[in-house]
């Protein structure tokens, strides 16, 4: 152990990416492609009475166009509710209507201006209580009649509800019976952006053999696959997905959408290369965003601030269609309670359709908006008790024996140190100077605590593999089907097999792009499950290399495998070590100096599946969603003006428990990337929609994200307690440096200001409105 | 005052080198770059002058080749991440994690570079003003700025 696990490991394309080498989907220029454009819906919800595309059609350059009324397929992850171009109605501002192939970007473009769409405009379901209320609007009238894709979505009919998720745990009655104090809020949170810097593309190509080659920046190339085979009865051995870099994805990309019209659009054009890719504005409203929610909330607990009991009710806004909202919404429910042991649990997860931009995977997976909500209430409880919020937090703390909401027993190895964290986040941010201080008669200075676990909800049996193969050399080839969004999960999992095989890194090649065809399944890239899950599979695979090794070196060297052991690329005597055998010398086959050749070529075969994890119960929410939660505790400091209501960040703090940090210099940026994302969260970003559903904000200009020099200084510690069944008892660690930041922003701001924040994004003017009590 | 109308054959200097090209007068800097030259290391990322990925560096400034026309470009010369060799820039980034996925990294390097070279003292405001041109999502904003201090304090 530690041959090169917790060294700092250069991810092995960096180069080509300081060069502007390293290729992703748009990257690929070539002639003769088609190209093809959406015209979207300007409404968020109307009837589509006509669409006139006449004049469209004899445009410069254009090959055919296609809408609603040409496609008969319905689609979607959960539930098939998604016409991929509007048919009879839109459901949301950004819609796909027509779609325009034509020779080249320009004329595509050109000729969507020409068609003419006659909208009525309907009646608008602009937030999720709108959508609850009785006699809401129906956003799908015909939601009964869906075809639902996995058995455990519970869509209710005759309401605007496509998910229903139940967490009952212990007995409420008795936990209200026994509570000193009752705590009540409610929380809004819009709708954002994943905003990754490369918007989506994708490009499909139809072969004459009936082979469907699809190229897209996508993080589930393999659900690309899936979802064309299921919505178009295509073959699943003839699609074929290729994967290069992708610029960033943050779960927005493992929604499937372009890849499904790039695919009607080349089906239209007998087969040619169709290019799809989104311009900023319709990657902001056409494809996928991150949920809103709202929720509320009311905790019981004992004076001693001890929570016994809490009933919830997150409600998510998935938008108009329901893509993988109600996982998420399933995702809040799993962990409903936060990092704290609360025995009695009445909480209700609901997906709602409403008219505003689909909704799909964002960072931390539903956690951020989950962990806002339990935060401010640990936070309003220590108040009213009069506790430090490090110490009701510690009070509550999840700890070993106790159960998860969905009744699964907490372990140090599956749940890591929520307490240690605490810990360690107290010493990090100076707790002890004090969580507010006075600066000058208009500074205050004052720090807020935010925390989090989270699980991950794959599906119960979702799987990775990996290939190895060796060069003549010696060195290996390491061919997995994860894809390499960012987080640099391919240089890991090389490092992860260079410790397993006690040899230089340098010498293993990792393949970085996917394709379906000959990379090893691997279920999504998402869920800060690529380490666990590929790591794995990568231990597997170097233990069947290591097996062929020793096996064919006893013969040659005359003992058994057993007196072997392998290191720096060599198989040696454990009692000698100067007799060895190289890989370089055994792995395309040995020859005798007769000639005569043994054992053959050496490839390596490893796979990982989730074990013990099972599907919810329905009515209580008992079963096992994920194989592991990664906890943590985070911080941020401000420093806010009382005359101008504005204010500065200067700290944002972490302590996670890691189980072990493999490649700390990775780690650390993945989580700084989160906290900054999560500053953005809590201070800017945010979709602002007119009285019609309309997004007011969709370019980067008025759209905005933290840039550099708005950033605080970042202090990040790890607690390190091994989950025993990871690639070195390492816990996934990816999404999670945003999960608390906004919670924790929104608290030190509430004790600064002297106000009760219960919506994002926390703004001066918002500030200002609560403290003046100028009603919204 | 240069004037074009339909599509024309236009010369320029990328990289060093003279190239002719054939553009639409509304072609962008940053699409002559990528679909004609194959440059493709010039990424767009909001095609609106808000994200800096597509900087490259005009006459040794840094300017957003979407909101440049290609035939504005003309008789200036065009260095584009392609043409950096070896830049100390370059290797800094690597060095200190200065990305994650890379897309927004060619325009961060863009503006270092031409930072380096037109204020070699810069102090953090001015480094500020300077980088908040450009959008990274993956990092924390942490690291660029180790990169770009390590090369202005000629660490690397
Ligand atoms: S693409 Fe030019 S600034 Fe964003
Ligand atoms: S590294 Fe991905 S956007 Fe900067």
């Amino acid at each position: 152990m530690g041959y090169i696990i917790g060294q700092n490991i250069i991810r092995k394309e960096a180069f080509n990416k300081v060069t502007g080498t390293a290729k992703y989907t748009d990257d690929f220029i070539a002639t003769g492609i088609y190209h093809a454009d959406l015209l979207v819906s300007p409404y968020a919800h109307a009837k589509i009475i006509s669409i006139d595309i006449s004049a469209a059609a004899s445009a410069k350059g254009v090959k055919k166009i296609i809408t609603g009324n040409d496609i008969n397929v319905l689609c979607g992850p959960l539930i098939d509710d998604k016409p991929p171009l509007a048919k009879e109605k839109v459901r949301y501002h950004g819609e796909p209507v027509v779609m325009v192939v034509a020779d080249c970007e320009q004329n595509a473009k050109a000729a969507v201006a020409k068609i003419k769409v006659n909208f009525q405009p309907l009646p608008v379901v602009n937030s999720v209580s709108d959508a609850l209320k009785e006699n809401a609007v129906l956003i799908h009238e015909n939601l009964q009649q869906y075809k639902k894709n996995v058995s455990d979505v519970y869509p209710e009919t005759g309401s605007n509800v496509c998910g229903h998720v139940k967490i009952r745990k212990g007995d409420l009655q008795k936990g209200w019976q026994e509570s000193e104090l009752t705590i009540e809020s409610n929380f809004t949170l819009p709708q954002s952006d994943h905003a990754a810097m490369e918007t989506r593309a994708a490009q499909c190509q139809i072969m004459p053999n009936g082979r469907v080659i699809v190229c897209s920046s996508t993080q589930a190339p393999f659900s690309v696959k899936e979802q064309i085979n299921k919505t178009f009865q295509v073959p699943i051995e003839d699609i074929d997905v290729n994967v290069l870099f992708v610029g960033g994805g943050f779960g927005g990309k493992a929604a499937v959408q372009l890849e499904i019209l790039a695919y009607i659009a080349a089906k239209a054009v007998d087969g040619h290369t169709v290019k799809i890719a989104s311009s900023r504005e319709k990657d902001m409203i056409t494809t996928p965003c991150k949920i809103g929610l709202e929720a509320k909330i009311k905790i019981g607990a004992k004076k001693n601030g001890k929570i016994i009991v809490a009933e919830m009710h997150y409600n998510v806004d998935c938008g108009g269609y329901a893509d993988i909202a109600p996982r998420i919404a399933k995702a809040i429910a799993v962990d409903c309670a936060g990092p704290y042991n609360i025995e009695n649990i009445s909480c209700d997860a609901l997906s709602v359709y409403t008219n505003h931009p689909v909704a799909t995977s964002f960072r931390g997976f539903g956690h951020t908006s989950l962990s806002f909500c339990i935060e401010r209430m640990m936070d309003k409880l220590g108040a009213a008790l009069n506790i430090d919020p490090i110490e009701i937090r510690m009070i509550n703390a999840l700890t070993e024996g106790c159960y998860s909401p969905t009744q699964v027993k907490v372990t140090l190895s599956n749940t890591g140190n929520f307490g240690e964290c605490l810990n360690k986040l107290k010493t990090l941010i100076n707790w002890h100077e004090g969580q507010r201080i006075v600066e000058s008669n208009h500074l205050i200075r004052a720090k807020g605590v935010g925390c989090f676990v989270k699980t991950s909800d794959s599906p119960t049996n979702a799987i990775s593999g990996v290939l190895l193969t060796f060069n003549s050399d010696g060195s290996i080839n390491l061919n997995c089907g994860a894809v390499e969004i960012g987080p640099g999960m391919k240089t890991t999992a090389a490092q992860i097999l260079a410790e397993k095989l006690k040899m230089d890194i340098g010498r293993i090649q990792v393949k970085m792009e996917v394709d379906t065809q000959t990379s090893p399944v691997h279920w999504k890239t998402v869920a800060s499950m690529t380490t666990y899950m590929v790591g794995r599979a990568v231990i597997s695979a170097a233990e069947d290399l290591i097996r062929q090794l020793l096996n064919g070196a006893a013969t040659i060297l005359r003992c058994t495998p057993e007196d072997l052991e392998i290191a720096e690329e060599k198989i040696f005597l454990k009692t000698d070590q100067k007799i060895y055998l190289t890989f370089k010398d055994i792995v395309h086959g040995f020859q005798y100096q007769n000639g005569n050749s043994i054992v053959g070529q050496i490839m390596g075969r490893g796979n990982f599946i989730m074990n013990q994890l099972s599907y919810l119960d329905k009515e209580t929410g008992e079963g096992k969603a994920g194989p592991y939660w990664t906890p943590g505790a985070q911080a941020v400091e401000i420093e806010y003006d009382t005359i101008q209501h504005t204010y500065r960040i200067l700290k944002a703090a972490t302590v996670v428990d890691a189980g072990k940090v493999l490649n700390p210099k990775t780690v650390k940026g993945i989580l700084m990337g989160g906290m900054c994302m999560g500053l953005g969260l809590g201070t800017s970003e945010s979709f602002i929609y007119d009285a019609e559903g309309i997004v007011q904000n969709t370019s980067f200009r008025t759209y905005k994200m933290m840039r550099y020099g708005e950033t605080p200084d970042y202090l990040i510690d790890y607690v390190e307690t091994p989950q025993l069944d990871a690639p070195y008892g390492s816990r996934g660690l990816a999404e999670h440096g945003i999960i608390g930041i906004p919670a924790a922003l929104a608290n030190a701001i509430s004790l600064a200001a002297g106000i009760d924040v219960t919506k994002l994004p926390i703004t001066p003017e918002q500030i200002w409105q609560q403290k003046e009590g100028v009603r919204q | 005052m240069l004037a074009f109308k339909d599509k024309s054959i236009i010369s320029l200097n990328i990289n060093g080198d003279n190239v002719t090209v054939m553009v639409n007068p509304s072609y962008t800097l940053l699409h002559v770059l990528r679909e004609n030259l194959g440059l493709t290391g010039t990424k767009p990322g909001c095609e609106n002058g808000d994200c800096g990925s597509c900087t490259v560096l005009v006459d040794g400034w840094p300017i957003k080749s979407c909101l440049m026309l290609a035939v504005e470009a003309i008789g200036h010369q065009v260095i584009t991440v392609e043409g950096l060799k070896n830049a100390p820039i370059q290797r800094s980034f690597v060095e200190n994690w200065g990305f994650q996925c890379g897309y927004c990294t060619s325009g961060f390097l863009m503006v270092c570079h031409a930072l380096k070279n037109i204020h070699p003292d810069a102090d953090d405001f001015i480094i500020e003003q300077w980088l908040q041109s450009n959008l990274c999502r993956c990092t924390g904003y942490g690291e660029i700025k180790d990169a770009v201090k390590a090369v202005l304090e000629n660490k690397i």
